[in-house]
C-alpha cells in the first residue's frame, strides 16, 4: 500500500500567489495611511499651534518643539462667551424644530403618503439646489422688514429651513424600513395615526432620528454665510467669532488656531459619538 | 353568531389585469376552521386581507356575523390576525405586545394583565417570558406570542396568514396540532391561509382551494381527496401528487403503457358526450398496485425514494415519457432499474377534460 500524496501546504512566504495578495493589501494599506495623514495633518497642526505662544506660532521653519501654553486658550475663552451661547441656542433650537416638523412630514411622505408625495419630496430637495448667495438679498430684506435682523430667532428659523429637507429625506428612509406588517398589526389593534407614530414608528426609528439630529447639529453649528450677513452682535455665532479672529492688522495664528480648536470640539464630540449611525444615515438617504 | 361570508368579493390591482380575487363566494359557519389553500398568486392571502380590512374590495362584499363589514375599518371588525412574520412590536415586552390591542380599546390594567396571563397559560408561555422583548425569544415562542396577541382580544374571527411557514419542520408538525386543538377548545371561527396542502388537510373542517384568484372547490378534506371537481384540485391535494397523463381514447377505454385500460361506464359516456378523442387520466400513487408480473401496466423503475414505512417508486411506463409515482411497501421495494407491472382498479381512475380540466362524470 502506497501512502497517498497530498498537495503540500505552503506558507505565505512560499506561495507566490498569496505573496502577491499580501503585497497588494499592504500596499493599499500604506496608501490609505498616507492619504489619511495628509488630510489630518492640517487639523493636527491647528491643534498644536493652538498651544503655542503667538511668538512661536508663525515661524519658518515650523517649530515642533516648544513650551506649550494655554494663554491663547484663555484669551479665546474670555471672548467667546456670547458667541458660544448664540451658537448653542440656534443649533439646539433649530434641531428641535426640525425634528418636530420633520417627523410628521416624513410620515406624510412615506408611511401614509399623501397624493402628490413625489412632488412634495422633490420640492424639498429643490430648495437645496438654490445657491444661498442668490437668496441672501431677499432674505435680508425680509429680515429687515420683520425686524428680525440680528435676532437669534431669525437664525433658528433659517437653520430649521436649511436642515429640514435633508432631515425629511433621512427620516423618511428610516420610516420606510419599518415593516409594513407591523403597521398593519397596529391598525388591526386599533392604533390611530398618532398612536401609530408614537407607539410603533418612533421606537423603531429612534436611532435614525438620533443620527438625523446629529447631522442637523453639525450643519447648524458650522453655518457661516447666513450668520455673517444677517447678524452682527446680538446673534453672532461661533463661526463669526472665528472670523473676528482674523483682523485687518495681521494674522494671529495662535489665537486663530485656539479659537478654531475650541469651535471644533463640540462638533467633533458629536461626530465621534454618532459615527456609525452617521454613515448609515447618510448612505441610507443616498440609496433609498 | 360569527359566521363569515364572502359575497362575490373581488379585488383587482391594476386595470386590465386579471383580478387577484375573482368574485369569491364563500360561506364560513360559526366556529368553523376554514383553510384557504393554493399556490403562490392564487389570491388566498388577498382574500384574507380583504376580510381583515387591509385590502379594499373592488366588488362584492364581506360579512361578519351577518353584518356587512366591507367599509368598516379593521379595528372595528372584531377580528384578530396572526401574521406570517408575527409582526411583534420589537420595542415592547411580550406582555405589552399581547396587551396592546386591549390598551387601545381602553381596557384597564388589571383586566389587561389578567387576560394576558390567561392567554399565556393557554399557550404554555412561561410567566418569566412576559417581561422579555421579542428578540430574546425563539421562533416558536414568538409564534406563540403572536397567537396570544390574537387570543387575548377574544374576537369573533381569527385570521391566520401562514403562521407556521417560519418554523422548522418538526416544530411545524407539533404546532399544527396545537393550533387545531386550541381552535377546537375556544370554538372561534378561524380563517387560515396556507400553501401547504398537508396543513390544509390536517387542520381544516373545510378547505377552500384557490387558483388564479378563483375558487376551485370548497369541501371537507376527505371530499376534496376522493371527489376533486377538476384537474387542479386533484393534482394539488394529496402528497405525492396524483399522476396525470394525457391519454388517447380507444375502443373500450384509454390507451396507457401500450395497454388498453377499461374506463368505468359513466366516464366513457361523459367523454363521448363531450366528443373527446383524448382525456387526462388521473391515478393516485397508492392506487397503482405492484403486481408481480400480472399487472396490466409495465414499466421500469428509475428512482426509489425510501421513506421508511413506504417507498415511492418513480416509474417510466412503457411508451410514455414522463414518469409516474407509485407507493409501495417500505420493506422490500423493487430495485433501481427493475422491470415492474402495476394493476389499477377502474373505480380508482379519474378522468379530466383535456382543455377545461373539469372532471368527467363520476
Amino acid at each position: 500500500m502506497t501512502a497517498a500524496t497530498a498537495a503540500p501546504i505552503r506558507t505565505t512566504s512560499e506561495d507566490p500567489r498569496r505573496r502577491r495578495e499580501m503585497a497588494g493589501k499592504v500596499g493599499w494599506g500604506v496608501v490609505a495611511w498616507v492619504v489619511s495623514i495628509a488630510f489630518f495633518l492640517p487639523v493636527l497642526w491647528m491643534v498644536i499651534t493652538a498651544f503655542k505662544p503667538e511668538s512661536a506660532a508663525e515661524t519658518w521653519p515650523p517649530q515642533f518643539v516648544f513650551r506649550p501654553t494655554l494663554s491663547e486658550f484663555s484669551l479665546v475663552f474670555s471672548g467667546m462667551g456670547p458667541y458660544l451661547t448664540h451658537s448653542v441656542i440656534a443649533t439646539i433650537g433649530s434641531t428641535i424644530l426640525v425634528l418636530l416638523l420633520g417627523v410628521p412630514a416624513s410620515y406624510a411622505l412615506s408611511v401614509r403618503p399623501v397624493k402628490r408625495w413625489r412632488d412634495g419630496l422633490f420640492f424639498f430637495i429643490s430648495t437645496k439646489m438654490l445657491p444661498i448667495v442668490a437668496a441672501i438679498g431677499p432674505l435680508y430684506v425680509i429680515a429687515l422688514k420683520t425686524h428680525l435682523l440680528d435676532s437669534i430667532w431669525l437664525l433658528i428659523i433659517l437653520y430649521t429651513a436649511m436642515n429640514l429637507p435633508l432631515a425629511i429625506w433621512m427620516i423618511r428612509s428610516f420610516m420606510l424600513e419599518v415593516p409594513s406588517e407591523l403597521l398593519e398589526a397596529a391598525r388591526l389593534d386599533g392604533a390611530g395615526r398618532i398612536r401609530e407614530i408614537t407607539s410603533v414608528i418612533l421606537p423603531i426609528t429612534t436611532p435614525g432620528l438620533v443620527s438625523t439630529a446629529l447631522i442637523c447639529v453639525i450643519f447648524a453649528w458650522n453655518e457661516l454665510f447666513l450668520a455673517l450677513n444677517l447678524t452682527i452682535t446680538n446673534a453672532a455665532t461661533m463661526p463669526m467669532f472665528l472670523i473676528s479672529s482674523v483682523p485687518q492688522e495681521g494674522l494671529y495664528i495662535a489665537h486663530l488656531s485656539a479659537a478654531a480648536t475650541v469651535a471644533s470640539i463640540p462638533v467633533i464630540i458629536v461626530g465621534w459619538i454618532a459615527q456609525r449611525s452617521l454613515v448609515r444615515g447618510l448612505s441610507m438617504g443616498a440609496i433609498k | 353568531m360569527a359566521n363569515v361570508k364572502y359575497v362575490s368579493a373581488s379585488r383587482v390591482y391594476a386595470k386590465d389585469t386579471p383580478p387577484a380575487v375573482n368574485a369569491l363566494d364563500l360561506d364560513i359557519q360559526d366556529g368553523e376552521f376554514m383553510v384557504l389553500v393554493g399556490p403562490s398568486g392564487s389570491g388566498k392571502t388577498t382574500a384574507l386581507r380583504m376580510l381583515a380590512g387591509l385590502e379594499p374590495l373592488d366588488g362584492g362584499r364581506v360579512e361578519i356575523g351577518d353584518r356587512d363589514v366591507t367599509f368598516v375599518p379593521p379595528k372595528d371588525r372584531d377580528i384578530a390576525m396572526v401574521f406570517q412574520n408575527y409582526a411583534l412590536y420589537p420595542q415592547k415586552t411580550v406582555a405589552d405586545n399581547m396587551g396592546f390591542a386591549l390598551k387601545m380599546q381602553g381596557v384597564n390594567k388589571e383586566e389587561r394583565d389578567r387576560r394576558v396571563r390567561e392567554a399565556a397559560r393557554l399557550l404554555d408561555l412561561d410567566d418569566s417570558l412576559l417581561d422579555r422583548k421579542p428578540k430574546q425569544l425563539s421562533g416558536g415562542q414568538r409564534q406563540r406570542v403572536a397567537m396570544g396577541r390574537a387570543i387575548v382580544r377574544e374576537p369573533q374571527v381569527f385570521l391566520m396568514d401562514e403562521p407556521l411557514s417560519n418554523l422548522d419542520a418538526k416544530l411545524r408538525v407539533q404546532t399544527r396540532s396545537q393550533i387545531a386543538e386550541l381552535q377546537h377548545r375556544l370554538g372561534i371561527t378561524t380563517v387560515y391561509v396556507t400553501h401547504d396542502q398537508v396543513e390544509a388537510m390536517t387542520m381544516g373542517h373545510r378547505v377552500a382551494v384557490l387558483s388564479g384568484g378563483n375558487l376551485q372547490q370548497c369541501a371537507s378534506p376527505r371530499e376534496l381527496y376522493e371527489n376533486p371537481v377538476n384537474q387542479f384540485v386533484a393534482g394539488f391535494i394529496g402528497s405525492p401528487a396524483m399522476n396525470l397523463q394525457t391519454v388517447p381514447m380507444v375502443d373500450g377505454g384509454v390507451e396507457l403503457a401500450n395497454t388498453v385500460l377499461p374506463l368505468p361506464g359513466p366516464i366513457q359516456t361523459a367523454a363521448k358526450g363531450a366528443g373527446l378523442s383524448e382525456l387526462v387520466l388521473g391515478i393516485r400513487p397508492e392506487h397503482l398496485h405492484l403486481a408481480n408480473g400480472a399487472g396490466e401496466l409495465p414499466g421500469d423503475v428509475i428512482l426509489v425514494e425510501e421513506l421508511g414505512a413506504d417507498a415511492l417508486l418513480h416509474v417510466r411506463l412503457a411508451g410514455t415519457d414522463s414518469p409516474v409515482v407509485a407507493r409501495a411497501e417500505g420493506r422490500r421495494p423493487p430495485a433501481l432499474g427493475a422491470h415492474v407491472t402495476f394493476s389499477v382498479q377502474p373505480d380508482d381512475m379519474f378522468a379530466f377534460h383535456p382543455v377545461t380540466g373539469a372532471r368527467l362524470a363520476g
